[in-house]
């Protein structure tokens, strides 16, 4: 039932995309085709690095209110790079060339999610309050310390790290884009070979153990996966923190399932309507009098209250 | 057979569990029994490999808890643990269908489908088959998690407390039940009961734990006396026999 949605979903995506492409072109196809492609595959690329990290979060903690960027994951990919500018200096670091940087940085994201958040998740398996105050504070501790970092760096350094400390749509690293798409393939590739686990693990660790899924493999490998995909978003726009849980809690209403075969790909393609839609209305037809990233942020930040709310009272 | 061998659990300085060496019989309906706290759910736990063994060995058969593969052991074994918050949204019907996982992989056929069908049909679960879990009654909700792990069709099951919220006739049914597949299906069911008067009329053999030891062992016509139940449950609860079978008074 669920699943037959999916394809309306798909046909309005489609929509949004031929719009996005289309609208106020002005004839100009041999340099705005490609100009507003790389915006395009980058839009898609970051709603579904979002989407599926925000699911697969919510999968392994077993709720529906904490998101990676909720507990901070693009927080601590900020303070990473800054720490890393900081460290080597921000010349030799524009030195090389912006693709190792980034990979660089993946790795160490990878690294420093599954030590904080590998301890953490164990520690504090169904307790939901516990979760929720450990990335608030998580993620003004990152914070704090990055501004701490950019206070202590020369504004030349400075600017490479802002690129990716605030939300943007408009101006879109693409020199990122090949290996961005790389990284997100195969981290799909993954979650999809993984869709049948991921439901039983869904199920809570007795239950998994239960079945013959190892819950704590599973986590590390979703911990995993989930780096990549924040990484590849932060890198790309910066942190849009409530997307996810917008997106996700659309994806349960449009799309109930117990399955990821369902869920996944209906948060990914709701996310990317919202990204493409909502930028096309952005700069075509209100021409950027509001940062997209801005209305996702506060819809979403609604969303979280209303849920946050609704949890408590249950 | 469930092979026990030097079983010690300890949670910091506090032994949960000493040196506890049992052999639970193939086919047939085993009930653990004991005070609240002796360590039966951690005795289940271990034997199901929900929390790793310490010091000891445990075999399922010819596999060694700990060592075989997890999803070969979820073909094998089945446990009921005492209490799980598992998904609240799930329908009655998709949480049975769960229990047949280890065998198909996710990928569900005919027998599998014919299989919940069964399992929801023994326990009169069809017309709430499409309820989720989180609007159904405590002893509703006991008897779909039951469901599934009998869905899970393995030649051993473990029961924490089954009859957790079941009323008399929801309770005799489940022995019932259990005693069939012992009987019928040579099924391997090992249940931790507070009754011991379901132990007594529905066990083939029994285990009392006590402070994490061993009180007493053995066909329940013979091993629960008055004096059994002061030297393990510390009360002085009389007990008369009917038949041949005790029977405790409150
Ligand atoms: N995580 C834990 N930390 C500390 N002690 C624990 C923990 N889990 C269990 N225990 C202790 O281990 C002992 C055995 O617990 P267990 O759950 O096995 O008892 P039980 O026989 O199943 O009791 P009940 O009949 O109440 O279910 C208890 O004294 C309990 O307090
Ligand atoms: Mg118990």
């Amino acid at each position: 039932m669920a699943e037959r949605r999916l394809i309306p979903t798909a046909g309005l995506l489609l929509v949004a995309a031929v719009l996005y492409m289309t609208l106020g072109a002005g004839g100009n196809w041999g340099f705005v085709l490609p100009f507003r492609g790389a915006k395009l595959v980058a839009l898609l690329l970051v709603g579904v690095a979002i989407s599926t990290s925000t699911v697969l979060f919510q999968t392994i903690t077993r709720n529906r209110i904490l998101t990676p960027s909720i507990m901070g994951f693009d927080a601590l990919y900020v303070l990473l790079l800054t720490g890393v500018v900081y460290g080597f200096g921000g010349q030799a670091y524009l030195d090389l060339p912006p693709q190792v940087l980034f990979l660089f940085n993946v790795v160490l994201l990878v690294g420093a999610s599954l030590l904080l958040f590998g301890t953490l998740l164990g520690r504090a398996q169904g307790d939901l309050m516990r979760l929720i105050l450990t990335g608030i504070i998580f993620g003004t501790l990152f914070s704090s310390v990055t501004g701490f970092f950019q206070r202590l760096i020369d504004p030349n350094e400075f600017a490479i790290v802002q690129v990716s400390s605030y939300a943007r749509f408009t101006r879109i690293e693409t020199d990122l884009l090949a290996i961005a798409s790389l990284l997100v393939a195969g981290c799909l590739i993954v979650a999809w070979r993984l869709r049948h686990q991921l439901d039983v693990l869904a199920l809570g660790p007795k239950a998994a153990v239960n079945l013959g899924v190892d819950p704590r493999r599973g986590q590390l490998v979703v911990l995993t996966l989930i780096a990549v995909l924040v990484s590849v978003s932060t890198a790309l726009v910066g942190p849009v923190v409530f997307l996810g849980l917008l997106v996700v809690s659309l994806a349960h209403l449009v799309t109930p399932s117990a399955h990821h075969a369902v869920i996944l790909p209906a948060a990914a393609m709701i996310s990317a309507i919202v990204l493409v839609a909502g930028q096309t209305i952005m700069e075509r037809v209100l021409s950027l009098a509001t940062p997209l990233s801005v209305v996702v942020d506060f819809v979403g930040g609604l969303v979280f209250l209303g849920l946050l709310l609704k949890g408590l009272r249950r | 057979m469930i092979r026990v061998d030097g079983l010690s659990y300890r949670i910091g300085e506090q032994h949960i569990l000493s040196d506890i060496s049992l052999d639970l019989p193939r086919g047939g309906i085993s009930a653990l029994v004991g005070p609240n706290g002796a360590g039966k759910s951690t005795l289940l736990s271990l034997i199901a490999r929900l929390i790793p063994i310490q010091t000891g060995r445990i075999t399922v058969d010819d596999l060694v808890v700990g060592q075989c593969a997890s999803d070969i052991l979820a073909r094998k074994l089945a446990i009921l643990p005492q209490s799980d918050d598992i998904a609240p949204r799930l329908t009655v019907r998709e949480l049975i269908g769960f229990g047949r996982f280890p065998h198909h992989k996710g990928r569900p056929g005919v027998d599998d489908r014919r299989k919940v069908d069964a399992a929801i049909e023994a326990f009169d679960l069809e017309p709430l088959q499409h309820r989720p879990l989180d609007t159904l009654s405590g002893g509703q909700r006991q008897r779909s998690l039951i469901a599934m792990a009998f869905a899970q069709d393995t030649d051993y099951l473990l029961l924490d407390e089954p009859l957790n919220n079941l009323d008399i006739a929801a309770s005799r049914s489940l022995m019932a039940r259990l005693r069939d597949l012992a009987e019928v299906n040579n099924r391997s069911i090992v249940v931790v009961l507070h009754d011991l008067n379901f132990a007594c009329g529905y066990a083939d053999f029994l285990v009392a734990l006590t402070a994490g030891r061993i009180g007493a062992m053995g066909p329940p016509s013979t091993v629960v006396t008055s004096q059994m139940v002061a030297k393990v449950f510390g009360t002085k609860a009389p007990v008369i026999r009917v038949g041949d079978r005790p029977l405790v008074q409150v």
